[in-house]
């Protein structure tokens, strides 16, 4: 069913659902950018749809919902260990673009099907989430979904398009179709989505990655550029990995606390450290190294598609103009990566 | 040929005295020191058709055009009219009639670091705000130089102005998105003033040690730091060059508004009306501070005022500096240092 529902209507359904749903979408954060003077683009509650944002992308992704960049896991005293509940048992509707929802399918396998038993942490938030597809009519330079195969949206209850004033709104769902059919009215919508990117990226296609690549010389030039910042890491959609720390409510007695995990990721210092002082991949260059394979390889031979969906936040958002995107096209143009098809 | 000029009258009309008895040359303002580029134009028909065919960039941004007839003087007032139209009256300085040229020179130009329109570093737009105190102090008799700069990085040198006005920000933490890296910590640590710990996986900030200067904002990977979006200044005051005593400013206040450093610009004028020594042609109104005591000065600067809860202003004021002494211990002759050094 298509749609078309001014402001008005929209807020009115928002408001009418938000006893069990909460919405979420990117946002505008005023003048809180890195910069001075220019605003965070965010993934935030909203409750109308008026505060979405269209002609830019987010900084971090949508992730943080259902990953938190801090989750107390349990909190403990000499006695009890507890875990804590979701303090909010609405659902979740997150407004995001196509490769955004691939990114969680990418998480979905890391956190549910890649251990013995599924991360239950992730599992309770990741329930409650449907995703309504914002429509990518005109992509951002960065993007490379289309080389990434993210570009087709998949597993969203309801696509919408921006138009003057209100949303063009297509759902197949019955529970919305139902609800849809009394608002607005109908309206032509075929659903676009992207052909070609700005950023176009060949992965590599053959299953192994060929042993010459590991000591290749072009992780050389990374370890001089990147400074080991993290936000590639940070602002990366499929990134999944977390520390977890011990925090005493009161050091004195060391009584009672909690358990934390936090973000953590492969190009922030610290983050292979071990007991002892022993550090595994210390050179930039192998850090990023690691993330490529990562990215392009290791995750692909294990679950049959590359980790990275092309979003291109990582190539915004380098303070050293490292493009993630021309890496893989380096790694693309070595023999022995390309033949054999997926 | 007659020359019969009236000296003082050319010098507030913003031309100078020169080398050559017989030529005068053009100041022009560029406040806030950034430029529509079609304005070159202008600056280089005056130098080629009126001056010697050059233009000096002076240290406070504005234009210099030597080599000009006296006699011209009326004519190029005429010619940059427009251009003052455009620079001046446009943003609200109050020039009755910019045919004439500028109407005075004492309060000098504005000039401002290149501010956040370009810099990374910077806190603030330079210019825009360079542009407000243009129009609030301009036109001025009183020998007064301010200049903004974006960040405590200090570029342009408030620190050698009467006023130096520093950007601020000020930085809050969304606790939750911080991760701990401690890219913040290190940071402040190597760069600023060491005001960050980490306690907990998460950071803390020592504020009697933050100077705002928004370097954690920037390096933090997830923007847990951000600003908050009001704007904050620092103020350093009196510093100066000179041939009697020359001196960093030093600072005055600290997280002011910009309502507030306007007001405070505002009331440097009637104090320096009250204190100046009129005997002398000009006085700098460093010594009249000198003269007047620190106290004297600030309770001029702050009055009727009605400071934010976060300002702060300096109690006491020691300024550095040094005076050209006749303390000849001080120097070695070139003979005793080949002595010492053997040669
Ligand atoms: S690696 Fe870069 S382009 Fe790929 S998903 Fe992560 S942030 Fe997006
Ligand atoms: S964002 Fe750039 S500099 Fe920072 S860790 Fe990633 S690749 Fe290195
Ligand atoms: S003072 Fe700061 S803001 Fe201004 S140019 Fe220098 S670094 Fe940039
Ligand atoms: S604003 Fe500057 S001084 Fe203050 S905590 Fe941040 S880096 Fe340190
Ligand atoms: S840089 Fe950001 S994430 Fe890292 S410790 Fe500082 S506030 Fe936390």
């Amino acid at each position: 069913m298509n749609r078309l529902l001014k402001n008005k209507e929209c807020n009115s359904l928002l408001g009418g659902l938000s006893a069990d749903y909460r919405f979420f979408a990117p946002v505008r954060r005023a003048g809180r950018g890195r910069l001075s003077d220019t605003d965070l683009i965010t993934y935030d509650q909203i409750s109308s749809v008026e505060e979405i944002v269209w002609d830019e992308k987010t900084l971090r992704s949508a992730k943080e919902i259902m990953f938190p960049i801090t989750e107390t896991l349990m909190r403990f005293d000499q006695k009890t260990i507890s875990q804590p509940s979701v303090v909010d048992n609405r659902g979740i509707v997150i407004f995001c673009r196509s490769c955004d929802i691939h990114a969680v399918s990418r998480l979905d396998k890391i956190f549910l099907d890649n251990g013995t038993s599924p991360d239950p942490y992730y599992e309770r938030l990741r329930e409650k989430i449907h995703f309504v597809l914002m429509e990518c009519a005109d992509p951002f330079k960065s993007c490379f979904c289309v080389s990434m195969k993210t570009n087709i949206p998949e597993k969203f209850i309801a696509a919408v398009r921006e138009v003057d004033g209100g949303l063009k709104v297509l759902s197949q769902r019955r529970t919305l179709v139902d609800k849809l059919s009394t608002i607005g009215s109908e309206c032509e919508f075929e659903l676009h989505y992207p052909k070609q990117n700005g950023t176009e990226v060949f992965p590599p296609q053959t299953l192994d990655m060929p042993s010459e690549l590991y000591d290749h010389e072009m992780w050389d030039e990374y370890s001089g550029r990147c400074i080991a910042c993290g936000r590639c890491n940070t602002s990366c959609p499929t990134c999944s990995c977390f520390s977890v720390h011990d925090v005493m409510y009161d050091k004195d007695s060391g009584q009672a606390g909690e358990r934390r995990r936090v973000w953590a990721g492969c190009h922030i210092d610290g983050f292979t450290d071990m007991a002892g002082g022993m550090e595994f991949r210390k050179s930039s260059g192998a850090r990023m190294r690691f993330k490529t394979f990562h990215k392009i390889y290791d995750y692909r031979k294990r679950f049959g598609e590359n980790m990275c969906v092309g979003c291109g936040r990582c190539d915004d958002i380098c303070p050293e103009y490292i493009s993630f995107s021309n890496c893989i096209n380096k790694v693309s143009e070595q023999p022995g990566t390309q033949g054999e098809s997926l | 040929m007659i020359r019969d000029i009236n000296r003082k009258k050319v010098t507030k009309n913003a031309w100078r005295l020169t080398s050559s008895r017989n030529k005068t040359c053009l100041r022009i303002r560029v406040p806030g020191g950034h430029l529509d580029a079609r304005h070159l134009d202008l600056m280089k028909h005056i130098a080629q058709q009126f001056g010697n065919g050059t233009v000096h960039l002076t240290t406070r941004q504005g234009f210099e055009i030597p080599g000009i007839d006296f006699n011209a003087m009326a004519q190029i007032n005429e010619l940059i009219s427009e251009y003052i139209k455009e620079t001046e009256q446009k943003i609200g300085v109050q020039i009755p009639t910019p045919r004439e040229g500028y109407p005075s020179a004492g309060t000098r130009n504005i000039s401002a670091c290149i501010g956040n329109r370009v810099c990374p570093f910077a806190n603030y737009d330079t210019t825009s705000m360079a542009l407000e105190i243009e129009k609030t102090v301009y036109p001025n008799d009183f020998h007064v130089k301010l200049a903004l700069t974006g960040c405590p990085n200090d570029c342009i040198k408030a620190h050698m102005q009467d006023i130096g006005i520093i950007g601020q920000a000020l930085p809050e933490l969304e606790s939750q998105a911080c991760i701990g890296c401690e890219a913040c910590v290190k940071n402040c640590r190597k760069k600023v003033t060491n005001a960050l710990t980490v306690v907990d996986h998460k950071v803390e900030r020592d504020n009697r040690r933050c100077i705002g200067c928004g370097e954690c904002v920037l390096v933090c990977p997830t923007q847990a730091w951000s600003r908050n979006p009001v704007k904050y200044f620092r103020l350093v005051i009196m510093g100066r060059t000179g041939k009697k005593n020359p001196r960093l400013a030093a600072p005055f206040a600290e997280w002011l508004t910009q309502d507030e450093v306007i007001a405070i610009l505002k009331n440097l004028y009637p104090y320096i009306d009250r204190h100046i020594d009129r005997s002398l042609v000009k006085e700098h109104v460093g010594y009249i501070a000198d003269r007047t005591g620190y106290k004297e000065l600030r309770n001029w600067l702050l009055k009727g005022i009605k400071l934010n809860p976060r300002a702060r202003i300096a109690k006491t004021m020691q300024w550095s500096g040094y005076e050209y002494g006749y303390d000849t211990d001080r120097w070695d002759c070139s003979q005793t240092i080949a002595e010492s050094t053997g040669e």
